[in-house]
């Protein structure tokens, strides 16, 4: 059962007091989107056996999204941030690295062939 | 003698009060142990040999080991709700009072008719159940099965209620160190006096493990540890604890013994500890392997280690002559224990040429006779030992001599215990010296700030004297032996038991790697090899290096099978704790919960919340009882609690851009004092809710949800808000308990409402679709003027601590008009008449709102809303859709629910073509008739078709295609 810190509140919580959200940095691409950028904003997602990025809820707590990055094969977790961030920040990167050397982000990189516009916007 | 036993020795048994005798009943027989006896102990001192028959074969076997390891003196304790299957002799704590049952077997233990599948073994090879009755199929499931199910297995699952008490409780620690022998007692130590807080577990009564066995000076090193410990005010010591499984981020589940097997003690029986451990150092120990040889599964054939516990630790004479075999220095200690217990020491019989050292030395001093390169041919006697044959290690088994013996003590070396560092992902490494698998500390399994969270200490890391800890001499090295002599015969291996408990042979494994099973995790699984309750904790190690000898490949190779918690098994009451009966889940309440309850109220479960189904009056069914209810709404006025409904405020500047997004229909237009329903999609277009939506003010809405719904949809709006839309300017509050919400319904519901005073509720005041806030009796109140059944309603929402006042005022001002409270279950079939959709029965996850002819319930205008790109998706927007119509039953047969229309054909799986399905289906009390809602393949245009619906068995249901509104298709009724 993993413990995750909620950058939001600052608990460290156990796994039962959050809710997953599958991977994160996923962009939205709404209508007039063709169909193969929708398929791949609905169903494409990552697998890696390494640094992932992930969405979690802190349900049971202070009710925040948050991001967290950490490695599905040893479950190291190189640090949470703001969901509010459309990619990771640096400071995570640096922590990545500094742990991962040889680590490229592929993961992070926009699967989306086209610029989705903001709804509404 | 003494009275606990012939078997008990005149002296000695360091864990044992000779001044307790403990009375206890094994089978039919009443026998007396004593305080500090295990069942086993206590069951050997009376010559109690034979404990339990094998799984397959039925063979009497009697305990091969003296701890968790034991895989045959598996018995049932205790009767009645205290009655628990397959518990180990070994490990259980003789009480005073005990009843102990032997399991699988029949007429009896001493004879048993299943054992003629002993005789039928050559017919029950590894597999068989694959190879021989798949074909033909019934006999499978009529014949093999019964027969297999009743004459293999272990003990029989207990038929009451666990009528024990169990707890639960949490720690966080810096250190936590498994295993109290002198390895953890000593890290523990060392870790404590640097400062940190250091829990040690044992999962035995009492410390020091082996030490105090093993070593003559051991008892006074661990006195020595624990004194220490103790004067330390960072340690804790917990006895009878088990570690049992090691879990992500150093997440450690320990089962602690409190009260096992005595019911009147007062305290619950075991304690689930759930511990986050800083980091973990195990200090498990080994396991001693048994040889492979033919005959080692006879009664009073022992693990070595085990002959010498029951002698030192308990005072029990396994037998009486006694014969060591083995492949290493270590088994000579059992040897010794048995001279100074007084026993007869027979032979040493060990496969090495040359044994060498002090511990040989001093059993040749004594007069033991030693046989080097030599091994056992094979064992005489049925239900104990009569004669062992002996023949050289090198050959085929010639045999050279015949001793009569009653007790084989045999080590064939030992195996660290690495579960806990397996548990998590931690890796192992062959050592060749030892012939076992080690935790390799390069690839540890890792905690959250990716460092090792495990570090094994002692025997468990590969150290099996700990030597620095114990002052133990050094030893030879021992000779892998995997089978024994060297080059046996088929023959012999088919009597050489690997898997003592699930009856695996060598044989077995030989053949599966014959049959082409490479992988140790099929070989596993086609030979049952290691998958019993004892997990192979002796069996694992010598079956791999079996498997890997078939394959002629080197262990490592082979690999291990993986370790999977829990250590020992675990049982369900300790998991689930005071969580069971009442406790098992939260119950909500609504307002109005006692007034129900005081009525009769059938209760329908709806997530944590219980609402009336109906409210059956003396004498009435519950069918009766809804038709009464719906007569009564439709032809007067009836009351709702609608309390459970979801209600979420949404507030701010952005709040009805917001909702433009999250409904599929417009929000933002919506004037302030006006409802609208509304839809909403989960971003596959998919309807996930739906739910009146009223405007409180310019920047206010309040969002109705299903009941089921309320949580679901709030953090549905939570995510989009704070992870999509995070700029907008959006709060969100679930506000569903705060509300008592009731609906009062039918033509004389205004009449009812206007009797208690308060607003203007006329429908100029308050048309369909607006909602108004006022008094109503008093009471504060907003009215919705909303409609679920198609009648005149009002939906009276008040604080929920005056619910039930309203309510109650409703129910004195309308008695005359005959006011009468309705459950789930009307409000069902009235929204049905009405061909209104319901959440989980027109909708299952794959239905989109076009679906339900809701097209009218989406906005056009909106450039977007989640779920608005799906629904464009080729499949949705294709007309190949099923899509909802009403359903008339042309027999008035009442359709079953959930039933499928066929259509003509059949698909690739040889199943019937389905072209729709019923979803709602009632008798109708309106209109005396069935009515059904149902999906059919481009239903809305297909009236009047008649499909068929098979039901169980023969009878088929046909139903002729018609519009979805069975009553009131104009509306007149709801605008009153």
């Amino acid at each position: 059962m993993l413990t995750l810190t909620c950058p939001c509140c600052g608990i460290t919580a156990d796994e039962t007091e959050l809710h997953p959200g599958g991977e994160a940095h996923l962009k939205r691409v709404g209508p007039g989107s063709s169909a193969e950028a929708f398929e791949t904003y609905l169903f494409a997602r990552s697998n890696p056996k390494g640094v992932h990025f992930e969405r979690w809820r802190h349900a049971y707590g202070c009710g925040k999204w948050f991001l967290a990055a950490r490695c599905t094969a040893t479950l190291e977790v190189f640090g949470t941030y703001l969901a509010q961030n459309a990619a990771p920040p640096p400071e995570i990167l640096a922590a990545i690295r500094a742990r991962r050397p040889d680590w490229t982000p592929t993961a992070i990189a926009p699967r989306d062939p086209e610029p989705a516009e903001r709804p509404n916007e | 003698m003494t009275d606990a036993g012939p078997f008990r020795l005149a002296a000695g048994g360091r864990l044992i009060d000779r001044a307790y005798p403990l009375s206890f009943r094994f089978d039919d027989r009443e026998l007396r142990g004593v305080r500090g006896d295990t069942l086993a102990s206590a069951l050997l001192a009376n010559g109690q040999l034979v404990m339990g028959r094998s799984f397959k074969y039925h063979r009497p076997r009697g305990p091969l080991a003296a701890g968790v390891e034991e895989p045959n003196a598996l018995l049932g304790l205790g009767e009645g709700a205290y009655f628990e299957p397959n518990q180990r002799a070994t490990t259980t704590r003789l009480v005073a009072g005990m009843v102990a049952t032997s399991q699988n077997c029949w007429p009896g233990l001493g004879f048993d008719l299943g054992a003629v599948n002993g005789w039928l073994s050559r017919f029950l090879p590894a597999g068989f159940y694959y190879k021989t009755f798949i074909h033909p199929r019934p006999f499978w499931k009529h014949l093999f099965e019964p027969l297999i199910r009743r004459s293999a297995g272990l003990g029989k699952a207990p038929t009451e209620g666990d009528g024990d008490r169990y707890e639960q409780a949490y720690d966080h620690v810096d250190l936590v160190v498994v295993g109290g022998g002198v390895a953890g007692l000593a890290a523990a130590l060392d870790q404590a006096r640097q400062g940190k807080s250091v829990t040690v577990l044992e999962q035995a009564p009492h410390w020091g493990g082996r030490t105090p066995t093993d070593h003559p000076d051991g008892q006074a090193r661990i006195d020595g540890l624990l004194r220490d410990l103790k004067a330390l005010p960072n340690v804790r010591l917990r006895r009878n604890c088990m570690a049992t499984g090691l879990y992500d981020h150093g997440y450690l589940i320990a089962r602690e013994g409190l009260a096992d097997h005595e019911p009147s003690a007062g305290l619950p029986r075991q304690r689930l500890w759930r511990i986050r451990a800083g980091h973990v150092v195990t200090a498990t120990g080994a396991l001693e392997r048994p040889l492979s040889f033919a005959g080692n599964d006879v009664p009073g054939v022992m693990l070595a280690s085990a002959v010498r516990d029951y002698i030192v630790d308990y005072g029990v004479a396994p037998g009486r002559r006694i014969l060591v075999v083995t492949n290493n220095d270590d088994a000579y200690r059992s040897a010794l224990a048995a001279l100074d217990a007084g026993l007869e020491v027979a032979a040493v019989v060990d496969a090495r040429m040359n044994p060498t050292g002090a511990l040989v030395e001093t059993l040749k001093r004594r007069g033991v006779r030693i046989l080097p390169a030599s091994a056992i041919a094979g064992i005489r006697g049925g239900h104990r030992i009569e004669a062992v044959k002996l023949c050289s290690y090198v050959g085929a088994g010639r045999v050279f001599e015949t001793l009569a013996v009653d007790c084989v003590a045999m080590s064939g070396g030992w195996s660290p215990v690495v579960h806990l560092w397996s548990h998590c992902g931690g890796k192992l490494n062959w050592d060749q010296q030892g012939a076992m698998f080690i935790p390799d500390p390069a690839r540890p399994p890792t905690g959250a700030d990716g460092a090792a969270m495990v570090t094994p200490v002692g025997a468990a890391a590969g150290d099996l004297l700990v030597a620095k800890a114990t002052g133990a001499a050094a030893e030879q090295a021992l000779m892998p032996v995997w089978v024994m002599p060297m080059n046996a015969s088929r023959g012999m291996k088919a009597k050489m038991w690997l898997d003592f408990q699930n009856d695996v042979k060598l044989s077995d494994v030989e053949l599966a790697a014959q049959e082409g099973y490479e992988s140790v995790e099929h070989t596993k699984r086609y030979t049952t090899l290691g998958m019993a309750t004892d997990q192979g904790k002796v069996s694992n190690i010598n079956g791999l290096a079996a498997l890997s000898a078939a394959l002629k490949q080197p262990i490592p190779q082979t690999g291990t099978t993986t370790f999977r918690p829990p250590y020992t098994p675990l049982t369900f009451g300790t998991i689930a704790a005071e969580a069971r009966g009442d406790l098992f889940q939260p119950l909500r309440k609504t307002p109005l919960h006692g007034w129900h309850e005081a009525r009769g109220a059938h209760w329908e479960p709806v997530g944590h919340w219980r609402r009336p189904y109906c409210y059956p009056q003396p004498g009435e069914s519950h069918a009766e009882a809804v038709a009464r209810e719906v007569r009564a709404v439709r032809g007067g006025v009836g009351t709702l609690d609608a309390s459970t409904l979801g209600k979420i405020i949404v507030k701010g500047p952005d709040a009805g851009r917001f909702l433009d997004m999250i409904y599929t229909g417009m929000m933002s237009t919506l004037p302030v004092g006006k409802c609208r329903y509304g839809l909403i999609c989960n971003e596959n277009g998919f309807l996930i809710d739906d739910g009146v939506a009223a405007r409180l003010a310019e920047d206010t809405w309040l969002v109705h949800t299903t009941t089921g719904g309320a949580e679901r949809i709030h953090a549905h709006l939570e995510d989009w808000l704070q992870c999509e839309w995070w700029d907008w300017q959006v709060w969100t509050a679930n506000v569903t308990e705060q509300w008592a919400q009731i609906a009062v319904v039918g033509s004389q519901a205004r009449n009812l409402l206007e009797r208690l005073g308060g607003m203007d509720l006329s429908s100029d005041a308050l048309p369909f679709m607006g909602w108004a806030e006022g008094t109503i009796a008093g009471i504060p109140a907003r009215v919705y003027r909303i409609s679920f059944s198609g009648e005149l309603s009002f939906e009276i929402a008040v604080p929920a601590g005056r619910g039930l006042e309203l309510w109650e005022r409703l129910h004195e001002a309308g008695a005359d008009l005959g006011v009468t409270a309705y459950g789930t279950e009307a409000m069902h079939v009235m929204r049905a008449e009405k061909g209104f959709i319901m959440i989980g029965d027109e909708t299952d996850g794959t239905v989109i709102p076009q679906d339900l002819g809701l097209g009218w319930a989406i906005s056009r205008k909106k450039p977007d809303y989640i779920g608005k790109r799906a629904q464009d998706r080729s499949f949705m927007a294709a007309p190949e859709r099923w899509q909802l119509v009403g359903l008339e039953s042309t027999d008035g047969r009442v359709l079953p629910d959930g039933a499928y229309a066929v259509a003509p054909g059949v698909n690739g799986n040889g199943q019937r073509n389905m072209q729709g399905r019923v979803t709602s289906t009632y008798l109708s009390p309106t209109l005396d008739r069935p009515i059904a809602m149902g999906l059919v393949l481009r239903g809305p245009e297909r009236m009047g078709e008649i499909l068929e619906f098979p039901g169980d068995g023969a009878v088929s249901y046909r139903a002729r295609i018609v519009d979805p509104v069975f009553y009131d298709k104009e509306g007149v009724r709801t605008h009153g």
